[in-house]
């Protein structure tokens, strides 16, 4: 019958059906079955990151420079956010969200890549920490975050020499895709020795293993790896001698390094104007960023280890020491008239009048220009470089910081090399006193001096890890050494040098040093026949660099110090009593904290000044309103205009 | 008004009781799944879902004793106001999830389209009843047909609701197969819809592309849309051959299995019964299945076989579409497993439908007395 066999089709037809079903639901649970209980398990269970605490970076007493802090933040992540403006209404109702805040929140979703975290707000409360994890729990991409944020005691102080701490780039997560660096909250070293020393200080993280619903909310924890967090890094800095030459500096923009000259641990390294570490680690406004960017004082360099300067008359010991080495007899005198010919050019010293016969022993205290023109001529430049080469200079050194200038230090095979040219003559008597084509930074004028003081190959060390090392012998007779001594002794002691200014305030204790007055403009042919501008008169971007280099005690050596103004008019005069503040602050606190309140008084008046200016200036054109939270330090050492290496020097003011 | 005088003692007795209990079983077994889904609660599924089958399974035994000559009369008529209605929702239905599929007559929400399943089986029934033996392809008996079919189709298709558009289309071409109409049309029908597949593919809603476009490829969509369809296979194939244990489920559980107490009912129960649970609601619907198939070789007349087994291949639609799509066999078209998903309306399309089996059942039962 037609009915039957149609309807026995369609029972078949069924039971075909049923059995594939079956056979379909056999071949899921028991031939995938494992596979798909994985697959379950996956879900289920969720690895949850611990990131590690970061090291605490603490100075050689054990005083805490970058430290952690709780920081209770809600981060929200956009690739994991179905609806923004939903999720933005769900946390306004939780907490308060203003304008501002809710279009930087935008802005970074729409600027960012998606699986970047963005900050919806941080240091909250505890309440508000709390009810946001209470009711901000189902938001799928929003979460509460309890993390460590850096803290830096100190602030701008240590700026430059620890740097700071921000979110990993987007290139670097692409790079090696470790879910770490898109941890909420986790943050990398960006600058300084927290750039330099990141895998150290960063530790490994932990996971819990937690069972999650679909939504992400919390059923209950499995088991859980601690993390280890950072090691401690014990630095060579001493903490208060650091804050101390950093307000000593008031408003200027300079570098101060103190070096112990046996064991070369650096004590201090300020580098001033400088930014506040603790603002870069979270976001930067940009309008900070902005005036950072375009301040003349260059608050973004490290200007210890990245400016470079010519080092000027400090440069002079090296040229002494050339000369004894090269067998001139110390007793020798020059005549100086104020002047020195050479060919059809005339070089001048900085005394007008000149200085009459001057010896080795009186012409580092003078500082006479002629002294050197002569010897150095007469010694000629590969042995003067030679003995810069021996003092540290024109290298850089193993220190735990990203960037370092190496410097210049010139001879006749790197003229040849660089400029295809022949080394000449007036070249020679420019280097003898430190101008020309020698360049130098304020850490390798520290290194300099300490190895003078030491007679040591004293290499400079800012981690105090191990013990203090031993360095050999400079193999530079004692009896130079002494000689070049006594002249820093007399630049601050003896009643002609050129920093008297620097004399010790301590009874019993004698400072010795070497000022330094580095040319930066050139003066013009026009200028120098209207007879030059006094500094002070000058626009700031064109006076001198003041320099000044000291050790102390100055019979029994131990400290060695560099300081560098720039564009702070003469060494003498500016520089020296710096040093010596900074250098008293080692044997007696109390009596060189004395001497800060006229300066930050004068400093918080200049700083007003300046701010006023620029708030008058400041036109809204910024339309961002925060730097990326991975902002980097790339900066590259400011040119400084040389004068010509084989100009004569012209007459100057005294130093 | 003999249904009120008439012999209940004897009709009560002829009653297929074996199926009722077949049906108690897998609607039993459904309610433990509901009761699992909700977390080892009767609420908020399983008690309502256990009241409203009790009422629907003693209307649906009142239903079978229904005489299925009546049925013949009522046929025109019950399609026509399904029709209308179906117009109605048109026009005038609330707008609900997206596409009108309500009718709101004051009391209730009604959905017509649910009815027309059952009521295109009999309304083509009741037409083939009175088409001489060897005119069933004849043009101008089967075009009337295939118009029964395409008006209400069309008109779900509207509202949209692909899922139940198909399940109406499939009622109707087996009745036309059943009452035999010849097989070379069902062919060039198929390859008439296969050549059509471009157009009708450029008909259809976003949403619908999408849904197949993931079922072709689950995996290209995880989080988004495929997720149902991943996730459901994770459930099925995690719980192995006997499940993870009565409330062990952690996909259910922990709310990755969307729609886990409705469509997906049958994933949330093959996670805590496995392969065996799977087995059996596959093994006791089979059965259901074959006792329609032989309920309907038994009966007297044209119109009851083609009725019962039109209803019958209705219902196995309903599992097969459904198990298809938890299993990643199908897309997801939001049909319902019958007994088992929790939802009133399926529940009633399927309990009236067994109703009027079971009264065919009856009616053609041998009497022994």
């Amino acid at each position: 019958m037609e009915f039957s066999r149609r309807a026995l089709l369609l029972g078949a037809g069924m039971a075909t059906t049923g059995a594939v079903l079956a056979g379909r639901m056999a071949w899921l649970a028991v031939f995938e079955g494992e596979r798909y209980q994985l697959k379950a398990q996956e879900n289920r269970v969720q690895d949850r990151l611990i990131p590690p605490r970061r090291g605490w970076i603490v100075d050689r007493g054990g005083k805490p420079i970058a430290l952690n802090r709780p920081d209770y933040r809600l981060e929200l992540r956009p690739a994991e956010v179905e609806n923004l403006d939903a999720a933005l209404i769900a946390i306004r109702g939780v907490i308060d969200l203003d304008v501002g805040e809710e279009l930087r929140i935008r802005d970074d979703c729409a600027s960012q890549p998606s699986f970047m975290p963005v900050v919806v707000r941080q240091n909250l409360t505890w309440p508000e920490f709390t009810a946001c994890n209470v009711r901000l729990a189902t938001l799928p991409g929003v979460t509460p975050v309890q993390s460590f944020s850096r803290f830096y005691p100190e602030g701008e102080r240590f700026a430059h020499l620890i740097g700071y701490v921000g979110a990993p780039t987007p290139e670097q997560y692409r790079e090696d895709r470790n879910p770490l660096l898109i941890y909420p909250g986790f943050r990398i070293g960006k600058d300084g020795i927290e750039r330099h020393e990141d895998k150290r200080l960063r530790g490994v993280a932990g996971s819990s293993r937690v069972e999650v619903t679909a939504r992400g909310e919390l059923v209950r924890e499995l088991g859980t790896e601690a993390d280890r967090p950072g090691d401690t890094l014990r630095l060579t800095i001493n903490r208060d001698l650091q804050n101390y030459a950093a307000r000593r500096l008031g408003d200027n923009s300079a570098s101060v390094i103190v070096m112990d000259c046996i064991t070369g641990d650096v004590l201090c390294m300020v580098s001033m104007p400088a930014y506040d570490p603790n603002i870069f680690s979270r976001r930067v406004p940009a309008k900070l960023w902005n005036a950072l960017q375009t301040d003349d004082h260059t608050p973004l360099l490290n200007k210890s280890a990245m400016g470079l300067y010519p080092p000027g008359s400090t440069f002079k010991m090296v040229s002494t020491l050339a000369a004894l080495e090269a067998g001139i007899d110390p007793g020798e005198t020059v005549g100086c008239s104020g002047a020195y010919r050479l060919g059809n050019n005339v070089w001048h010293c900085h005394a007008r009048r000149g200085h009459g016969g001057v010896n080795m022993h009186r012409a580092l205290p003078l500082s006479c220009d002629i002294y050197f023109y002569t010897m150095g001529r007469r010694v000629g430049i590969d042995a003067i470089a030679a003995m810069a080469r021996r003092l540290g200079l024109g290298q850089e050194y193993p220190l735990p910081l990203p960037g370092q200038a190496s410097g210049i230090v010139p001879d006749k095979a790197w003229k040849q090399r660089r400029y295809k040219q022949a080394w000449r003559e007036g070249e020679t008597l420019n280097a003898a006193i430190g101008q020309g084509y020698i360049i130098t930074n304020p850490l390798q004028l520290a290194v300099m001096t300490a190895r003078l003081a030491s007679g040591r190959e004293v290499m400079p060390r800012l981690i105090a890890d191990g013990k203090a090392p031993e360095f050999p012998s400079l193999g530079i007779p004692e009896s130079h050494l002494a000689i070049v001594r006594q002249g820093m002794i007399d630049v601050v002691n003896a009643g002609f040098g050129t920093a008297r200014a620097a004399r010790s305030p301590i009874a019993d204790l004698m400072f010795a040093g070497k000022t330094g007055t580095a040319q930066v403009r050139r003066i013009s042919a026009a200028e120098r026949k209207r007879g030059v501008i006094r500094n002070e008169a000058l626009p700031w971007k064109q006076r001198d660099h003041a320099l000044f280099v000291a050790f102390a005690p100055a019979d029994a050596p131990r400290y060695a110090c560099s300081v560098i103004l720039e564009h702070g008019i003469a060494g003498g005069k500016y520089a020296a009593p710096i040093a010596r503040d900074v250098l008293s602050f080692l044997f007696e606190p109390e009596r060189a904290l004395a001497v800060l309140p006229p300066i930050e008084a004068e400093a918080a008046r200049a700083r007003a000044a300046r701010e006023a200016s620029e708030a008058a200036a400041s036109i809204a054109t910024e339309t961002r309103q925060m730097m990326p939270s991975w902002l980097k330090l790339d900066i590259q050492p400011p040119q400084f205009e040389i004068e010509d290496p084989d100009a004569p020097q012209p007459p100057r003011e005294p130093e | 008004m003999d249904l009120l005088n008439g012999p209940w003692r004897r009709e009560l007795g002829r009653l297929p009781w074996g199926v009722v209990l077949l049906v108690c079983a897998i609607a039993g077994f459904g309610l433990v799944v509901l009761y699992s889904a909700a977390g080892g609660s009767l609420n908020p599924w399983a008690l309502k879902q256990g009241i409203r089958f009790a009422i629907l399974l003693v209307g649906a035994l009142a239903l079978a004793l229904v005489p299925p000559e009546r049925w013949l009369g009522w046929a025109w008529p019950i399609y026509l106001t399904l029709l209308v209605a179906l117009v109605g929702v048109e026009v005038a239905g609330a707008v609900r999830g997206g596409s009108q599929r309500w009718l709101d007559i004051g009391i209730m929400q009604f959905q017509p389209s649910e009815m027309m399943k059952l009521a295109i089986v009999l309304v083509l029934a009741r037409y083939y009843q009175y088409v001489p033996k060897g005119y069933e392809s004849r043009p101008d008996v089967l075009l009337p047909a295939l118009a029964l079919i395409a008006m209400p189709v069309g008109l779900v298709m509207l509202q949209p609701d692909l899922g139940t558009a198909l399940s109406i289309l499939f009622g109707g071409v087996v009745v036309l197969f059943l009452a035999g109409v010849r097989l070379w049309l069902f062919g060039t029908a198929a390859a008439a819809v296969a050549a059509m597949l471009p157009i009708a593919w450029n008909m259809l809603h976003d949403y619908q592309r999408k849904r197949v476009l993931i079922f072709l490829d689950p995996e290209s969509d995880p989080r988004g849309a495929g997720y149902h369809i991943t996730q459901s296979k994770i459930a099925i194939g995690s719980g192995g051959l006997t499940g993870k244990g009565f409330l062990g489920g952690t996909q259910s559980h922990l709310d990755y299995l969307p729609e886990l107490h409705t469509d997906f009912a049958f994933a949330t129960m093959a996670e805590e019964w496995g392969l065996m649970g799977g087995l059996y609601v596959i093994i006791l619907y089979g059965m259901v299945l074959a006792w329609g198939i032989r309920t309907a070789m038994n009966a007297k007349s044209q119109f009851q076989r083609l009725l019962s087994l039109g209803l019958i291949a209705t219902l196995f639609f309903y599992l097969a579409i459904n198990m298809m799509m938890v299993m990643g066999l199908a897309p997801v078209v939001g049909i319902p497993l019958p007994l088992i998903s929790w939802g009133g309306s399926a529940m009633m399309t399927v309990m009236i439908l067994l109703g009027v089996v079971m009264g065919i059942a009856r009616a053609n039962r041998p009497r022994l007395d």
